[in-house]
């Protein structure tokens, strides 16, 4: 009796800390659907008492948002597949050939992931100000495809891939970019998921760099896009919602397809490399 | 001779070449510049003049550093805390095998795939100090709630709140690997021994979880030094100068005053900071972590 009482009381209190952690998003959704006298009514309508889905029609017309879906995308797939190609064949390096400097140059990438952004930003502004690359998506595409935290997540996972694999291959003839291309990244497909997932919801998400670089209106992606919404429609929030409710369908589509990825990402840091 | 030892050498290279370019041509390289920026007037359009420790100088007598760094200290001090404490909670409760469990790991992770920028906007409606949820709520036992994103007394407080909302799964699903990791034998041989649930927390778990938690207070502070979008949108800085953190301090500094040298070397001290405080970290490893 007293086990069954104290498993339903972890289970109210398992249910409320959901409710938390989901109640903003369900009313960001619910608002979205709101005429804008409704959006404040108290108790809370969940459910809008008159619907107005016309909200998103208006948002989607009243700034440029198709021009920065589309640029959100274009930023995502292009810096994606550079990350793929350059932290893989980097991650393999380091995790799988013999050279001289291997651990120490390691660890300077290592100890790079510790420097915030913010201290790297202004002299990253300044080279690209004299490469002329300021407005435009360039700047952002050469900043982020070199990531120091995708070629750790591609060692790790390499590294764990059977040596033998690859001696078994060179016995057979084949060079190391024939084993790295045919043996040990069609192996590496769970690694390469993992990567492309959190490269692309982070390119999506991404904010300050793309505030320093972007300027014009065809240019922008969409948390700048909402972040600007936010300052246009002060009090709007029906419309704001209903414009936050679009920059997070992606992300949120892909979270579900592919949740064990998305935590698979996070845990590779918490392995002592 | 030497080849002979590192026959893969040159494909190694080969294999680097492309990332290590970029490496060092757009994150290195500007390390090393930030510190020489540092001591310079840069404004984004005069040619580069050497002012030696000027910027520094400045920074002592600087209020508006002074304020965003005991912010930026406190929002990282009070979040981290909280954010641990929260995702150790989280991991504990989640760290069984009931059916449906995933979907409560699932709902407890999900802010964390949402952009800050999206949870910005959300919150600052639900913040609201007249007519937002949460006041309409309080409204019912108080008079005067508190006015959360207006007010300087509480604006910190707001950010703080969000921040472990946003950032407590995401630690969560670390903790929950460490736990997973802990032999059940040892909770066994624990309990015969007498020792009740806060008895084996205390001795079992948070010891044997202390190698995750090192990492996680590392990571945790890194990230919430990097805290930009969240006070960009909601408060952008005030009330006042009430949430003006060192990281928003540098933005303004730099691109919206183009006073580029002097945002430099605030982003050195910055970086100090971050250093030191990690230093320290690795330092006292030895004393609490153990394997």
């Amino acid at each position: 009796m007293g086990q069954l009482l104290s498993r339903s009381a972890l289970y109210v209190v398992m249910v409320a800390i959901a409710l938390v952690m989901t109640l903003p998003f369900i009313w960001m959704l619910s608002t979205s659907f709101k005429l804008e006298e409704h959006v404040f009514n108290f108790p809370i309508e969940w459910i809008p008492s008159v619907f107005a889905p016309e909200n998103y029609k208006a948002v989607w017309t009243a700034i440029p948002m198709p021009t920065y879906y589309w640029n959100s995308v274009k930023l995502a797939l292009i810096i994606t597949a550079g990350q793929l190609l350059t932290c893989s064949l980097a991650g393999y390096a380091f995790a799988r050939l013999e050279f001289p400097g291997r651990n120490r140059m390691f660890l300077v990438y290592l100890v790079s992931y510790m420097i915030p952004y913010q201290v790297i930003m202004i002299p990253q502004y300044l080279i690209m100000k004299n490469l002329g690359l300021v407005n435009s998506h360039w700047a952002l595409v050469f900043l982020e495809i070199f990531s120091p935290y995708g070629v750790f997540l591609m060692r790790q996972f390499f590294i764990s891939i059977s040596r033998e694999l690859s001696e078994a291959a060179r016995i057979d003839g084949c060079g190391e970019i024939g084993i790295f291309a045919r043996v040990i990244l069609p192996l590496a497909k769970p690694a390469i998921a993992t990567l492309t997932i959190f490269c692309f919801s982070w390119v999506w998400n991404d904010f300050q760099a793309p505030l320093i670089y972007l300027n014009d209106d065809r240019l922008k992606t969409i948390p700048l896009g909402l972040a600007s919404l936010n300052g246009e429609f002060a009090s709007q929030f029906n419309l704001i919602m209903a414009g936050a409710v679009s920059s997070l369908i992606p992300v949120i589509a892909v979270f579900f397809f592919a949740q064990k990825y998305f935590i698979s990402g996070l845990s590779v840091g918490a392995v002592k490399g | 001779m030497k080849r002979a030892f590192h026959p893969q050498a040159r494909t190694a290279y080969l294999f680097l070449l492309p990332n290590v370019a970029g490496f060092l041509l757009f994150i290195a390289a500007p390390a090393v510049m930030a510190v020489l920026l540092g001591f310079t007037d840069w404004d984004g359009f005069n040619p580069i003049r050497w002012v030696g420790l000027d910027n520094y100088k400045r920074l002592l007598t600087d209020e508006s550093f002074h304020i965003s760094l005991v912010n930026t200290l406190t929002y990282t001090a009070l979040s981290c805390l909280l954010v641990i404490c929260a995702s150790i909670a989280l991991a504990l409760l989640v760290n069984r095998k009931t059916r449906g469990i995933t979907v409560f790991r699932a709902a407890y992770f999900f802010p964390h795939i949402a952009s800050f920028i999206a949870v910005a906007v959300i919150w600052q409606a639900i913040f609201h100090p007249t007519q937002g949820p949460i006041n309409m709520f309080l409204k019912l036992f108080t008079d005067s709630p508190p006015m959360w994103l207006a007010s300087s007394d509480w604006a910190m407080t707001s950010l703080i709140i969000v921040t472990v909302w946003k950032m407590a799964g995401y630690y969560m699903v670390l903790f929950l690997a460490g736990l997973q990791g802990i032999p059940e034998e040892l909770y066994e041989a624990a309990k015969i021994d007498g020792a009740g649930v806060v008895r084996r927390f205390w001795r079992v778990t948070l010891p044997l979880l202390s190698p995750v938690t090192f990492l996680v207070v590392i990571t945790c502070i890194i990230n919430l030094f990097k805290s930009f979008d969240l006070i960009y949108v909601m408060t952008a800085g005030g009330p006042g100068r009430a949430t003006s953190v060192l990281v928003y301090d540098i933005y303004k500094q730099a691109f919206a005053f183009n006073k580029f040298g002097y945002a430099s070397a605030e982003a050195i001290v910055l970086l100090a900071i971050v250093l030191l405080i990690t230093f320290v970290q690795y330092r006292g490893e030895k004393k609490w972590v153990n394997y």
